[in-house]
């Protein structure tokens, strides 16, 4: 009996379908999608990654200048549609975050308790939640809709529900993007987070009759448990807020085919991926 | 054999690139020509399903549930009051301009089995859940569908940071750690608004908290509708919360877009925002196969900007098409709306550009206004509370004129109204913009 058996979708738990047709990932040591298959078949390690993503998609002052969860939501967003080869303007995107930037919460939070009249501008729009969400669409020049969600733990499940929800309503393909930074200052007390991790995934409807451009994704709410941090990526970023998005993305470079994601409230979703 | 699945995906990643690179030029480095024009390029989006509306309510700085919203809209009469919230810091005076406090927030403790989730935010959550029936409708849906069929999708901008906030004015151990009474780590991000709404109703749906600044609590109308639409739920508690905090004091000030005086939206003379806090909720359900019900979610639209972190085009482009697309996914045309519930922010920027792309996309008939003047900016709440201020338009059958403009800006259409009105309209729409150019527009209606 597979996994799938003890708990497949019903009709009060469908299931929603997408083709996943490219991945974006980027973290300390893994700067590219490329570089965490091989990591998590082999456990190689890029030399010399970089500390920090470097998003094409901003003006190089930017570049430097955005907080560090824009920059890597931004770079594992490029990467995805490039790798899609798909326009990134033309796509609606998802944008899920834990946390969104801790450091900027802790600067905002510190500045308003000693010296409120000098917070800055710039780091006050930056400290919005779709502050990522906001600098793709701008970079990208996409008008298309963009939202940015947070559920703790379960933000990735429930930003790949909606996008899902996108292309079952009519959309041919979403850009979905999950990531988190460090914690920082007093903050960390309360939420600890490690690292700098982000992972995109540009999904379309998956198309009838005719050969899928990459893996066909199921996914469908269950109360089955979510599957334990145990793969290679998983382990290796397991301090980071984003961490439970990583069982998929193991099972994308390893080709695992079964995982569950928690998707709160104590329920998970359930993720088959059908390698063809 | 492990790593192929891997090796297949970066073959089709790449089959899949040479196929299609030839047909969509990249343009990553560069922004896509904007069309100075509405007209679709791609295929419209699809009808939406109709959705019922079992319930809805708003609780802001003009009171508690919809008759104090009602009221206060057909009498003239603001919320505003002059800040009198003092500063976290020691010897800070309240910033000069004025604000839209609920009253009684202070006294208003949230039940003891719930007190781990206290503070502001969590307050007007949990007062304003408590009105014009929701409850009630919660639990006829909960009975028809079962707890897990009804999801949980509430928009806020900052959430519970006051309480952030408050612990950072309050470290101890030399700075490093929160005071005891504050160390919840449940109200330390953002995700605060949707977990306590999760826990004080026991709804057992997917339960997100939609946060794209201003726009947030009109986005998670059309999410619900998506998610209902998809078949993952069958009912949807949607709505926002957002309570005065010194993050959006003092970072709208440090924007200059805080005006001194109580907002004038569309004024010629206006000189920016005031400020607000607000919560509200809609209960939405499935319809059945011939239903009607009393008022309807018909459409959505949303859109980004693709031009500044906080600015708005300066065509109103992403306005324009996210109104375009709530229409169209309603399925009528622009005559066809009786009012329209603009964002109106009293920037000089905002009302400029709105009252363009109004211009550009309704008759001369149409009756919108900006109801800031009543309640402030209530930022992440702005979309419920200027929903239900539209399903009351269509319920109540008064349309509010906008409060404290006397002066219309040279640059506002006939569309905008300082006067309110007495008409029975069947569509009433509400736009909602936020910081990074993100839209939404929803459609409502009385069949």
């Amino acid at each position: 009996m597979t996994a799938s058996d003890l708990d497949p979708p019903t009709r009060r738990t469908p299931a929603l379908s997408a083709v996943i047709e490219s991945v974006g990932y980027w973290s300390r040591g893994l700067p590219t999608w490329e570089a965490a298959c091989a990591f998590a078949v082999h456990g190689d390690l890029v030399a010399d990654a970089p500390a920090r993503p470097s998003p094409q998609l901003l003006a190089p002052n930017e570049r430097r200048r955005a907080p560090e969860t824009v920059a890597v939501a931004l770079e594992v967003a490029l990467a995805a549609c490039q790798a899609a080869g798909r326009d990134p303007a033309s796509l609606p995107s998802v944008f899920a975050s834990n946390h969104g930037d801790m450091a900027i919460t802790d600067y905002m939070c510190a500045t308003l308790a000693s010296e409120p009249r000098t917070i800055s501008p710039t780091r006050f729009h930056n400290s919005v939640h779709n502050a990522a969400a906001g600098y793709w669409t701008i970079g990208a020049g996409a008008m298309q809709p963009a939202t940015a969600l947070s559920a703790l733990d379960a933000s990735f499940a429930q930003g790949l529900i909606e996008a899902l929800a996108q292309i079952a309503a009519g959309d041919e393909a979403v850009l979905l993007v999950g990531y988190d930074g460090a914690a920082t200052g007093p903050l960390q007390t309360m939420w600890g987070s490690d690292g700098l991790l982000g992972a995109a995934l540009v999904l379309a409807r998956a198309p009838a009759g005719r050969r899928a451009t990459g893996p066909l994704l199921r996914a469908w709410l269950s109360d089955e448990p979510p599957s334990p941090l145990e793969g290679k990526l998983s382990r290796r970023e397991a301090g980071n807020a984003s961490a439970a998005m990583l069982p998929l993305f193991d099972a994308l470079a390893s080709g695992h085919d079964r995982l569950a994601l928690p998707a709160g409230g104590g329920r998970t979703l359930r993720v088959e991926l059908a390698h063809d | 054999m492990k790593h192929s699945a891997s090796q297949r995906l970066r073959r089709h990643i790449k089959a899949h690139v040479a196929a299609a690179a030839p047909k969509r030029p990249s343009l990553y480095c560069g922004r896509s020509p904007l069309r100075d024009s509405t007209d679709y390029v791609t295929s419209p989006p699809l009808p939406m399903p109709p959705l019922a509306i079992r319930a809805y309510t708003a609780t802001t700085a003009l009171g508690r549930g919809l008759d104090a919203q009602a009221s206060a809209l057909r009498e003239r009469r603001s919320g505003l009051r002059r800040n009198d919230l003092t500063p976290l810091a020691a010897g800070e005076a309240p910033l000069d301009c004025w604000i839209g406090r609920v009253d009684g927030l202070e006294d208003a403790a949230l039940p003891a089995g719930l007190s781990q989730w206290e503070s502001r935010n969590n307050r007007l959550a949990w007062l304003s859940l408590q009105q014009d029936g929701v409850r009630e409708a919660l639990a006829a849906a909960v009975a028809r569908h079962g707890a897990e069929r009804i999801a949980v999708i509430v928009g806020t901008s900052t959430s519970s940071i006051g309480a952030t906030e408050e612990a950072y004015s309050r470290l101890r151990n030399d700075g490093r750690e929160f005071p005891e009474d504050l160390a919840r780590p449940t109200l330390h991000t953002p995700h605060s608004l949707g977990a306590f709404v999760a826990e004080a109703t026991g709804l057992r749906g997917p339960c997100v908290t939609v946060a794209t600044a201003c726009s947030s609590s009109a986005k998670v109308f059309a999410q619900a509708a998506r998610l209902i639409a998809a078949g993952l739920a069958d009912a949807a508690l949607v709505g926002g919360v957002d309570t005065l905090c010194g993050s959006v004091l003092f970072g709208f000030n440090s924007l200059q877009l805080v005006s001194n005086a109580p907002c004038r939206p569309f004024d010629a003379e206006r000189i920016g925002l005031s400020l607000g806090e607000a919560g509200g909720y809609a209960v939405l359900e499935r319809l059945d196969d011939g239903e009607r019900a009393a008022l309807e979610l018909r459409g959505y639209g949303e859109s980004s900007d693709a031009h500044h972190m906080s600015s708005p085009h300066p065509d109103g482009l992403g306005a324009r098409l996210a109104m375009r697309d709530a229409m169209t996914r309603a399925g009528i045309d622009a005559a066809e709306v009786g009012y329209l519930n603009l964002h109106g922010t009293a920037t000089p920027a905002n009302d400029k550009i709105e009252a363009l792309a109004i211009a550009a996309l309704f008759p001369d008939t149409l009756h919108a206004s900006s109801t800031k003047g009543w309640t402030g900016h209530t930022l992440g709440a702005a979309g419920i509370v200027e929903s239900a201020f539209a399903l009351l338009a269509l319920e109540r059958e008064h349309l509010p004129g906008t409060l404290n403009s006397v002066v219309p800006d040279p640059a506002n259409g006939p569309q905008i109204r300082f006067d309110s009105a007495d008409t029975r309209i069947r569509y009433a729409m509400n736009n909602s913009f936020g910081f990074g150019g993100n839209n939404c527009s929803l459609v409502f209606a009385r069949p």
